[in-house]
């Protein structure tokens, strides 16, 4: 547990210095407030700013920022001395995945403040992101994990980020998309939030919602298995 | 005394080439023990299987008593690296860098504060990493190494590059931490570190270990020549053989009072692998 804790330490000191990662972070939130303040459309439905980014925001940041991370410290060798350290895998995945998981979430706060929710909707949204961002963190993980240097995890994180954080978007210009969507988990995140009001789940988006988490932790257990954090 | 090290016939091949062929050596509890080589002899690797980051192919080597490939928290807990790709963060400080192995080893904090003094880096304590020189980083790589007063030090080109002062401080802190009773596995291409520090040295050459011992013994055994260079008062520098002729000639030169300086001509370590591999000096880093 102490060694989760010095990692999620460790990462948060780090991110002060970091652009990348930072950026990642407060983007969003930043676009939402301004967004959501300075846009007003007639017609336009109610927080649809709020919905659109925090969609983005979640397929986005924790993807991009836990391939990002895992890349780089692989490609300095801090991950070989880290290993060598008497710290396990699974405690720096941990350690790493928590501060992300716990930095986006800081962000969703932002971006769920910036909407005009009651507090049980508040409640609903928020664990909503909690469980995109932990999608979003395997499947960049996976990437980390796979990738050799920060620049092979950003190259792969990219058009995999794209896909999970436009589609949603994408799927209300075009029905095909929209067809293809609703099988991402950014999609049925971007339909919860946006029947918020009602507060009422369907079944069909819990099962895709799990089954998307299943797949991404399939996929990294595979990269895991194959390319371990070495 | 026990071993805190043993390798025994490790080889390993890699992409069809042989990079480690039967490496056999024993380290005893609390020496310095040198690898020597040139770059690409196979000194790293060497180092990856006897951390456990490596799986040689065949043979065997122990770490404190227990098998390589078995190795668990407990024992990378005694053993401290220090790798020649340095693997610090570069955007925090100096002391952030430590402040971060200390939490993941338990130890207190005020321990870095005397490591960065030990290392003289107390007064860049505060610097990102990004704008250290390379003795600098070398020297906290270091200090990240010492962190958890390790039994086992594994330093992977200590002194590599650095400037002749900063030699002779990591020196002195590698001979305080054998007083302290470590055992230091070190590589090096530097034949003179390797004399002056070492306890034990082994000569590596594409992968194989062409020599091994004291590196006294080792000059010894390669004395071919065993011949005396005597400098006189007036500049004139003679040969002697060892031989009875050579005997009266300097009876009386002693005689005349006319010696500045006698030496032996004993090869160094350099010239021993020199004559070994025949390859000559330039071929190192």
């Amino acid at each position: 547990m102490s060694n989760i804790a010095a990692i999620f330490k460790k990462q948060l000191k780090d991110t002060w210095g970091n652009k990348t990662v930072l950026i990642q972070f407060i983007m969003f939130p930043i676009l939402t407030l301004i967004m959501n303040n300075a846009v007003i459309i007639d017609g336009m439905p109610e927080n649809f700013f709020v919905n659109l980014f925090a969609v983005m925001y979640i397929g986005m940041a924790p993807l991009t920022s836990m391939a990002a991370v895992i890349g780089e410290e692989k490609e300095k060798n801090t991950l070989r001395v880290l290993m060598m350290s008497n710290v396990k895998p699974y405690q720096y995945l941990l350690g790493i995945g928590s501060y992300i998981w716990a930095a986006c979430m800081i962000g969703a706060v932002v971006v769920c403040m910036a909407g005009s929710y009651k507090p049980q909707e508040r409640l609903y949204f928020m664990m909503i992101m909690a469980v995109g961002i932990l999608a979003s963190l395997l499947i960049g993980a996976a990437i980390g994990i796979w990738s050799k240097t920060q620049i092979m995890a950003s190259s792969v994180a990219v058009p995999v980020m794209m896909v999970f954080s436009f589609m949603p978007m994408l799927s209300m210009f075009n029905t095909t998309i929209g067809k293809i969507a609703k099988f991402i988990y950014s999609e049925q995140i971007s339909i919860m939030l946006n029947r918020i009001n009602s507060m009422h789940l369907e079944m069909d988006n819990i099962c895709i919602m799990v089954v998307n988490v299943f797949f991404f932790a399939a996929i990294f257990t595979i990269a895991y298995r194959k390319c371990g954090l070495e | 005394m026990s071993h805190a090290m043993i390798a025994n016939e490790l080889s390993l091949r890699f992409a069809g080439k042989q990079i480690l062929d039967s490496v056999s050596f024993e380290i005893q509890t609390g020496e310095i023990f040198g690898l020597l080589g040139p770059s690409g002899a196979g000194k790293t690797t060497l180092i990856k299987i006897l951390t456990g980051q490596l799986t040689q192919d065949s043979g065997y080597a122990r770490l404190l008593g227990k098998d390589t490939k078995e190795l668990s928290a407990f024992e990378h807990e005694k053993i401290g690296i220090m790798m020649d790709s340095f693997g610090l963060y570069d955007r925090l400080s100096v002391y952030d860098n430590l402040v971060f192995y200390a939490d993941i080893y338990h130890v207190p904090h005020k321990r870095i504060a005397d490591i960065l003094k030990s290392i003289d880096l107390y007064d860049h304590r505060n610097k990102a990493v990004s704008k250290l020189s390379k003795g600098m980083k070398n020297r906290l790589s270091l200090a990240r190494a010492l962190m958890n007063h390790a039994k086992i030090l594994f330093l992977d080109e200590p002194t590599s590059g650095l400037d002749p002062v900063t030699t002779k401080e990591i020196h002195a802190v590698l001979t305080e931490q054998r007083k302290r009773g470590a055992t230091i596995f070190l590589t090096t291409h530097n034949m003179f570190e390797a004399e002056s520090l070492c306890d034990h040295v082994a000569l590596l050459n594409e992968g194989e270990i062409i020599e091994y011992g004291k590196p006294t013994d080792i000059c010894r055994k390669y004395n071919y020549l065993n011949k005396f260079r005597v400098t006189l008062k007036d500049g004139e520098m003679v040969i002697l053989e060892n031989s009875s002729a050579s005997a009266l000639q300097m009876k009386e030169y002693l005689e005349k009072g006319v010696i500045e300086a006698i030496h032996s001509t004993e090869p160094t370590l350099e010239s021993v692998f020199t004559q070994l591999t025949g390859k000559e000096l330039d071929c190192y880093e």
